[in-house]
């Protein structure tokens, strides 16, 4: 189902068109402004500089700390009367990132999620249950107000309060729901160790989860323990928040809405656009932003553009790979670049490992070293030591053979790591500092 | 079932796991009839034979353990030299492997060998007659 189908199915050379014409638009806004302007000027970029999308490279990149430093408002070019919300990232170092939105803004945002829930077949009939944060952080009032607009019954039901969440589940006969995939496992666990099934007794049917990156085989473990299909949702605060990318029914690839955003995928390293279908950083200008338009925006995400062609679900916008992780969530173990991800694809392809690990990173000497601590799956313990030895073999093997790094796996009883309604904490960095 | 049923709980290696597994079947009034510890490094765990199965699993899994049964033999012997190699020679010959062993000594002249085997029917076979091999019941009334 659509919501906005003439913009979401949009032929590529008119979709092309539209994006000129508001990459202009932007930049022409920001020619003036306190913090592009003297860069843009810099580059002897003015107003009707950009001839084509090609153009796009001569622009700045913007960075995370750019945001930061411009703290409180520095980045924000609408009249100041005109705002009706901030959200903010929490800043672990240094000041939070905060992003603003006016009415127009706002109203784009909740399109985008309205066309996100609508893609994965969310309809007005539904009720939809929000079990993600409410305030700072964008997720839940983000969410909140595209479902609003899709005309769906809302519970707000916000995160923590387990046993809660799945009354209200019950009760409200809820049929799609928002969290982080960790915290809906959670959910499923807690409700299968008080005697109900979510498979069998809830009426759930789409799952959309996001804020962590998951991999392809925990989609099954998702959908087999909350009776869902399950959707990944990418988004990120200084690009409104969650709706920027979603998985359509294809489920091969998120498309990325493009007449919102402009996406590059550019070397890391070198900031040049990487060649065709090749894996680097996404890289997000904003189209219609109104409050606080970002240009070239290093988003830090890994992913690469999977396809440009039309998907078999109509939609013209090019559809990102599901996401590897973050460029700051790469670790590095004895030169072996890995990201958590990788180690989550392995971990829930092996039926006998639960859904619940985390990896510890220590300093042996002068080695790092990896472990995977995983918690024992309840069906898969048959008693004997020697099969324990044995499974903790065979998934070491397959982390050398596909890692190409010895990666040391611990089992743990069930309910050691713990549990969160938000994102999981899954590394533990115990390394000395240098 | 020819023999009894054995819970194995698994158990990280670390002070008090113990203690926590079975001050929850104390709590839940299940005896423990004879227990072995396994260990293989981080990990090991508890193999236990209590007087009342179904209660213990029942609240090793409501408290989160992960736990499995497995059929073993309860083999009466007498306590005596030599009894132990007679036993086991009785099983070679049956070309039955002893996987692993344990025993609990009774307030009799007789001890009791709690023997997890490959081929447990076989097991029964080349023992009965010879040995009392205890049940499920007679193991609660001990």
């Amino acid at each position: 189902m659509f919501w906005q189908e003439d913009l979401e199915t949009m032929a590529r050379p008119d979709l092309e068109k539209l994006q000129l014409k508001r990459l202009r638009a932007t930049v022409d806004r920001l020619v003036d402004s306190p913090f592009y302007g003297p860069v843009l000027r810099e580059r002897g970029i003015g107003r009707s500089s950009i001839g084509n999308l090609g153009d796009l490279s001569s622009l700045p990149f913007t960075r995370k700390t750019d945001l930061r430093d411009s703290y409180p408002m520095g980045l924000m070019i609408a009249n100041r009367r005109d705002l009706v919300r901030l959200h903010a990232s929490s800043g672990t170092t240094g000041k939070p990132t905060v992003v603003f939105y006016t009415k127009k803004d706002i109203d784009v945002w909740s399109d985008m999620i309205a066309r996100c829930m609508a893609m994965v077949g969310v309809i007005p009939d539904d009720v939809f249950q929000n079990i993600v944060g409410y305030g700072l952080f964008t997720g839940g009032l983000g969410f909140h107000y595209g479902a609003e607009k899709l005309g769906v019954l809302t519970v707000p039901s916000a995160t923590g309060r387990t046993t809660l969440q799945i009354e209200l589940m019950k009760d409200f006969h809820v049929n799609a729901v928002h969290s982080t995939p960790s915290y809906a496992l959670h959910l499923a666990e807690v409700a299968r160790s008080s005697g109900l099934d979510p498979a069998e007794d809830l009426d759930l049917r789409i799952g959309m989860f996001g804020a962590e990156f998951w991999s392809d085989n925990t989609r099954p473990r998702l959908e087999a323990a909350l009776g869902v299909d399950a959707f990944d949702s990418y988004g990120l605060s200084e690009m409104y928040g969650p709706g920027v990318a979603f998985e359509c029914e294809e489920r091969n690839g998120l498309h990325v809405w493009e007449d919102i955003f402009i996406a590059e995928v550019i070397d890391p390293k070198t900031g040049e656009q990487v060649g065709e279908g090749e894996k680097g950083e996404l890289v997000l200008t904003t189209l219609v932003r109104d409050a606080m338009p970002l240009l070239r925006y290093r988003t830090g995400d890994i992913t690469r553009i999977l396809a440009t062609d039309r998907c078999s679900c109509g939609r013209t916008h090019i559809r990102l790979e599901k996401f590897l992780g973050r460029t700051d969530d790469m670790l590095k173990i004895r030169g072996v670049n890995v990201f958590p991800s990788q180690i989550e694809h392995i971990l829930m392809d092996i039926p006998e490992l639960s859904e619940n690990y985390q990896i510890e990173l220590e300093t042996r000497g002068l080695m790092d070293e990896i472990t995977v601590v995983s918690e024992i799956g309840k069906d898969a313990f048959t008693g004997e030591v020697s099969d324990l030895m044995n499974l903790r073999q065979g998934v070491e093997s397959i982390f050398a053979s596909k890692i190409g790094l010895r990666i040391r796996v611990r089992f743990v009883e069930p309910g050691t790591i713990e549990r969160s309604t938000g994102k999981a904490k899954r590394i533990i960095d115990r390394r000395k500092e240098e | 079932m020819v023999g009894v049923e054995q819970i194995s709980v698994f158990l990280e290696n670390k002070p008090g796991r113990l203690q926590h597994v079975t001050q929850k079947l104390g709590d839940a009034g299940v005896s423990i009839r004879a227990f072995v510890v396994a260990e293989a490094g981080e990990f090991g765990m508890i193999r236990v034979i209590v007087d009342n199965p179904v209660v213990a699993l029942d609240t090793l899994r409501k408290e989160g353990f992960v736990c499995s049964r497995t059929e073993v033999l309860c083999v009466e012997i007498p306590d005596a030299p030599g009894e132990l190699a007679r036993l086991s020679l009785r099983l070679e010959k049956a070309s039955v492997n002893i996987d692993y062993a344990y025993a609990f000594l009774t307030t009799t002249e007789k001890a009791i060998i709690v023997i997890k085997m490959d081929k447990t029917e076989e097991g029964l076979g080349a023992l009965q007659g010879d040995y009392r091999i205890l049940t499920a019941e007679e193991i609660q009334e001990l």
